[in-house]
């Protein structure tokens, strides 16, 4: 029986609620390693400093996680997932920079000659209204760009082109006006004070990474909830073949607009929680090659694959910074070098490779015969049990 | 109300001064099993296209059960109950057949009945139904891309089925499939005649045979002649442009 496994989807619903709350049990327990143990076993082997690492890239892996909703299984590769990372981390220092006395403005302003805070900055004083704005202004820009590109059938290289134009006209817009947020500056967010505490103080740093952990399962529950059950079938049959859902009966655009808004909004997160662990967020993050770098993680850890896309996020970004500490000047090879290996020889990722020939190569390493394809019916029918055990050579 | 399932009026369909279908006119009642046969190039396809609304028609226009069609986009023709099964057998790959059904069966395919809609009772007994009917139960859980071509042709059927539609549009459905394939699919579609209206496109005579009751051939974008399946045979005209020629490569 164990030997068909695979085949044997559709469970006794028992079963798979026994297996859902496992799953659950699971990443409980792993967040909490995360907040707990982890960083006690980092301070006690002296690398503090990869604990503020590990939280800016655990940030990263949910717009990894985001980039697998629209790439992995939606089958759209956008390259401008820059932009709507960046518009969550400005939305987020902005309100940072607005933590003065009354009356005063952010440093920069004064700079320019700017006596008067600009109109967009004024609802930025709120709190609430900037954690909206984080989530909310990415995921309309991504809605409304989405909604115009999707209704007009534009799909596959013309998409990935747009996204990526409109991360070049993003870019020039934030990197070119100074008066309205500092240009290529951009803002620094660790000398500014929330709730009476610098933003870059341990305190408040230990907070933020908590924060990430919590973020991070949350966005890892919501993709998981999207792409179990009808939405996530119909997303995976939008990538296979969208024409065919037009003749189901399906409009498969407000589909990816939803979709498309959702990874707008889980980059912008991810964009917030990363500026203020990283201490600024300027025009940089809107690179070309930042936003490809975002899908090169989850093409490594694995498309169609959530757990591929959090673990890609993470080794390759460890991988980033250990080898650019020892050989600086290699790693961009190496990054390469890895993306070409695994576009190559592990066209699933590292987890997609694990599910199959990596799974296969276990058994075999511990003696274990590979596991056979076959119809589940054929496996319990006992004629071709008794052959099975009877007569073989 | 008429009670023709669908009427089609004068219609061309031109690409750049190419008329692929010429001044058409074509009718059918409800609960009509129709074979429409016709050389290479005669607009069979072309036709399934205009009715499903991936072309628009330059001139005439088509009525389903009196609606004109005229600027619906695909999934709102599929919701006024046409379904269309394509030549090549288009199935979602990476889903299983189990799935794939349960997709075409949804009955609210708007966003937010899919993402937090479960699947009814009664739909799930629709699909274990069609599975039985389609002869894939021992294969309902695996991916689709492990089925053969013919299970494929099935599969697909056994959606458009799940959509419960009024009329469906089959485009060559034996393609490539063995002789005892041919007849199970034979069968399955006469079985479906039974309450449902049919159009099929076919280029394999032995199948026609079988399954025809009333029988259109298209020649160069315009009806031919119809008739039943020995009418249409003695046809004169009719053996001069296509059943003389291919009726060798057919045995």
């Amino acid at each position: 029986m164990a030997d068909t496994s695979p085949l044997n989807a559709q469970r006794p619903r028992r079963l798979r609620q026994t297996s859902l709350m496992m799953e659950v049990g699971i990443v409980i327990v792993i967040a909490l390693l995360i907040l707990f143990v982890v960083p006690l076993l980092l301070t006690a082997f002296g690398q503090e400093f990869r604990i503020n690492m590990l939280g800016r890239f655990m940030a990263l892996a949910i717009v990894a996680l985001g980039i697998d909703l629209i790439w992995g299984y939606t089958g759209m590769l956008s390259l401008g997932h820059g932009v709507f990372f960046s518009l969550g981390g400005y939305a987020f220092a902005m309100f940072l920079q607005l933590q003065l006395p009354e009356g005063e403005l952010p440093e920069f302003f004064t700079l320019y000659g700017v006596t008067e805070l600009p109109f967009f900055w004024q609802p930025f004083h709120s709190l609430p209204f900037a954690l909206a704005a984080l989530i909310l202004i990415p995921a309309l820009v991504a809605a409304l760009l989405g909604y115009l590109v999707f209704r007009n059938r534009i799909r596959g290289v013309y998409f990935s082109i747009l996204t990526q134009a409109s991360l070049i006209v993003f870019f020039h817009f934030f990197n070119s006006q100074q008066e309205l947020i500092n240009g290529t500056n951009g803002l620094k967010t660790d000398t500014a004070k929330i709730f009476d505490v610098y933003a870059g103080s341990d305190q408040a740093q230990s907070v933020f990474y908590t924060l990430t952990v919590v973020g991070l399962v949350l966005a890892y529950g919501l993709c998981r909830w999207l792409t179990s059950g009808r939405l996530g079938k119909l997303l995976i049959a939008i990538r296979d073949d969208e024409s065919r859902v037009r003749f189901s009966g399906y409009n498969p655009t407000g589909y990816k607009v939803l979709v498309f808004a959702v990874s707008a909004g889980l980059a912008g997160i991810a964009g917030a929680l990363y500026t203020v662990q990283s201490g600024i967020i300027s025009p940089k993050t809107m690179d070309i090659a930042f936003s490809i770098e975002m899908v090169i993680w989850v093409a490594v850890g694995g498309r169609a694959s959530l757990v591929g896309a959090v673990l890609g996020a993470l080794t390759v970004n460890f991988a980033k910074s250990i080898l650019s500490e020892q050989f600086p000047e290699i790693w961009l090879f190496f990054q390469g070098a890895l993306f070409l290996i695994v576009v190559t020889v592990l066209p699933g990722g590292f987890v997609g490779w694990l599910r199959t020939q990596g799974q296969d190569l276990f058994r075999s390493l511990i003696g274990r015969r590979r596991r056979l394809m076959t119809y589940p019916r054929l496996a319990e029918d006992p004629e071709v049990e008794y052959e099975r055990q009877n007569l073989r050579n | 109300m008429s009670d023709k399932i669908l009427e089609i009026e004068n219609l061309t369909v031109s690409f750049d001064g190419f008329k692929a279908l010429n001044q058409l006119n074509f009718s059918m009642e409800a609960g009509e099993l129709r074979v429409i046969i016709g050389p290479n190039g005669a607009g069979k396809t072309t036709f399934l296209d205009v009715i499903t609304g991936k072309v628009q028609p330059t001139t005439g226009r088509a009525l389903f059960k009196g609606k004109n069609l005229r600027s619906k986009s695909e999934h709102r023709i599929s919701r006024l109950g046409i379904g269309r099964k394509f030549q090549t057998p288009r199935v979602y790959l990476k889903l299983t057949p189990r799935e794939n059904l349960d997709l075409s069966c949804n009955r609210h395919k708007n966003v937010w009945a899919t993402l937090l809609g479960r699947p009814a009772q009664s739909e799930r007994r629709t699909v274990a139904g069609l599975l039985d009917t389609i002869g894939l139960a021992t294969k309902s859980d695996i991916p689709a891309e492990l089925l053969s071509h013919g299970e494929k042709q099935r599969l697909e059927i056994g959606m458009l089925v799940a959509q419960s539609p009024d009329l469906l549009l089959v485009d060559e459905p034996v393609a490539g499939l063995t002789d005892e394939e041919t007849e199970n699919v034979g069968n399955l579609l006469l079985t479906l005649a039974e309450d449902h209206s049919i159009i099929v496109i076919e280029h394999d005579m032995e199948f026609v045979r079988q399954i025809a009751r009333q029988v259109t051939v298209l020649h160069q974008g315009a009806v031919l002649c119809e008739g039943s399946m020995e009418e249409v045979q003695r046809n004169p005209q009719v053996i001069e442009v296509y059943l003389g020629q291919p009726e060798d490569s057919d045995g």
